[in-house]
């Protein structure tokens, strides 16, 4: 397979390195000259000094014959250009970007990059996994005391949906008092039933967490997920 | 109208300040706010520093449905990138790229972007001036398929440009 790699920053480089050898055959094209002689240097004679945003270059490095361009520099719009010129303009099968700004993916995949790499999102998505989302926020603390105020969002799946808050045990100095749904406050009464997107405000001492949380939001995650799990086996 | 122009250059400015005479509705985008002294003090219109190829600092200031949309950075490719969110995203009426480089321009003219290009245009009445024929390609391409909906033309819509006579410099950034 060829392939012709444009952008020799670490991404362009490793990328080169990783493939060659895999046993392809690759061209790297990267504008900085001082660059492009330390990987050509290193990695042999296959790196192009010049900028692969540019027709002529293309034509030169013989993306008219790649299998793949990948695109991976750092800049969102020349790897776009990068791709869409190979497309188009060198009828390059498959064109690979990388991507830094999540918000430019669906535009990329709108003009015909056919595949796009987002190490953003991929970040940004190993993060997210990591915090629970059925979580207590905490909005303030009281003065001096240990109390504070405390918000817990309902979702599908909470214990508390569909009950009022007379129904729920509450642990001893926590109350419940207020509810925002759609953006309204209003006092919680005894009667209220809650629903889910419920916005639930409560006061309490710090170690009326855990059973705060059992009440209004269920089991957490993860022993969601083990549950889940065993129940499947 | 409503006139989108990115890049404060002096293209830019003097662009901006003349719709703005003509009465027009036009705001300025630009990554630095040292660009926007070109612009007199009686220029009446926005003025906002921003990057322009992001989508989200375009729909903030009001480039859905623009009139016209003018890519004027010294980026090449950020100036066809723009353009090309603005005619795919924020349904602009009319985007135009300047793209110093001969072949891109014509390669994204036939993308659905009219390009004007620096090289060309400068070459040519270089070329008139001394006494000779210049290479009779229009300075402004017209986009030639317009305004695609879904995936863009198949591989080789762009063929029947040539590769020759690609002089251009790189787009280097502002």
């Amino acid at each position: 397979m060829f392939v012709l790699v444009v952008g020799g920053g670490k991404v362009g480089y490793y990328l080169t390195r990783e493939l060659i050898d895999s046993g392809h055959e690759v061209v790297l094209m990267e504008r900085d000259p001082g660059r492009a002689s330390q990987i050509a240097d290193e990695i042999g004679s296959i790196v192009v000094a010049h900028d692969g945003c540019e027709g002529k270059y293309l034509d030169e490095a013989g993306c008219n014959r790649a299998d793949i361009v990948a695109a991976v520099t750092g800049d969102d719009e020349d790897n776009l250009v990068i791709c869409q010129m190979a497309k188009h303009h060198f009828d390059v099968p498959r064109t690979i970007a990388r991507v830094n700004n999540p918000t430019n993916e669906a535009l990329f995949r709108h003009l015909g990059v056919d595949e796009i790499i987002s190490p953003t999102r991929m970040i940004l998505g190993s993060i997210e996994q990591d915090i629970p989302v059925h979580e207590l926020l905490h909005l303030a603390a009281l003065g001096d005391s240990d109390l504070e105020i405390i918000e817990a969002h309902l979702q599908a799946g909470s214990p508390a949906v569909g009950r009022s808050p007379s129904e729920l045990s509450m642990p001893e100095g926590c109350s419940l008092f207020a509810v925002v749904r759609n953006g309204v406050a209003t006092p919680l009464r005894g009667d209220t039933v809650l629903a889910v997107g419920d916005k639930v405000i409560a006061i309490g001492g710090t170690d009326c967490e855990a059973l705060l949380r059992d009440q209004l939001l269920g089991a957490n995650l993860e022993d969601q997920a083990v549950a889940g799990e065993t129940a499947t086996r | 109208m409503k006139i989108v122009i990115i890049g404060c250059g002096r293209v830019g400015a003097v662009l901006a300040e003349a719709f703005d005479t003509a009465g027009h509705e036009v705001v300025i985008i630009d990554l630095s706010t040292r660009a926007f002294e070109r612009l007199s003090s009686e220029f009446r219109g926005q003025a906002v520093r921003g990057d322009g190829t992001d989508e989200d600092v375009l729909r903030r200031v009001g480039a859905v449905g623009a009139d016209a949309f003018l890519a004027l950075t010294e980026g090449d490719n950020r100036n066809v990138m723009a353009a090309q969110i603005a005619m795919e995203k924020l349904e602009v009426n009319r985007a135009m790229a300047k793209v110093n480089d001969p072949v891109r321009a014509a390669a994204y003219a036939e993308l659905g972007i009219a390009t004007i290009c620096r090289t060309t245009m400068l070459s040519d009445a270089i070329q008139t001036f001394v006494g000779l024929r210049g290479s009779g390609m229009p300075s402004v391409i017209d986009a030639v398929a317009h305004h695609h909906q879904g995936p863009p033309p198949p591989a080789g819509a762009a063929a029947a440009v040539g590769t020759t006579g690609a002089a251009g410099a790189a787009g280097g950034k502002a």
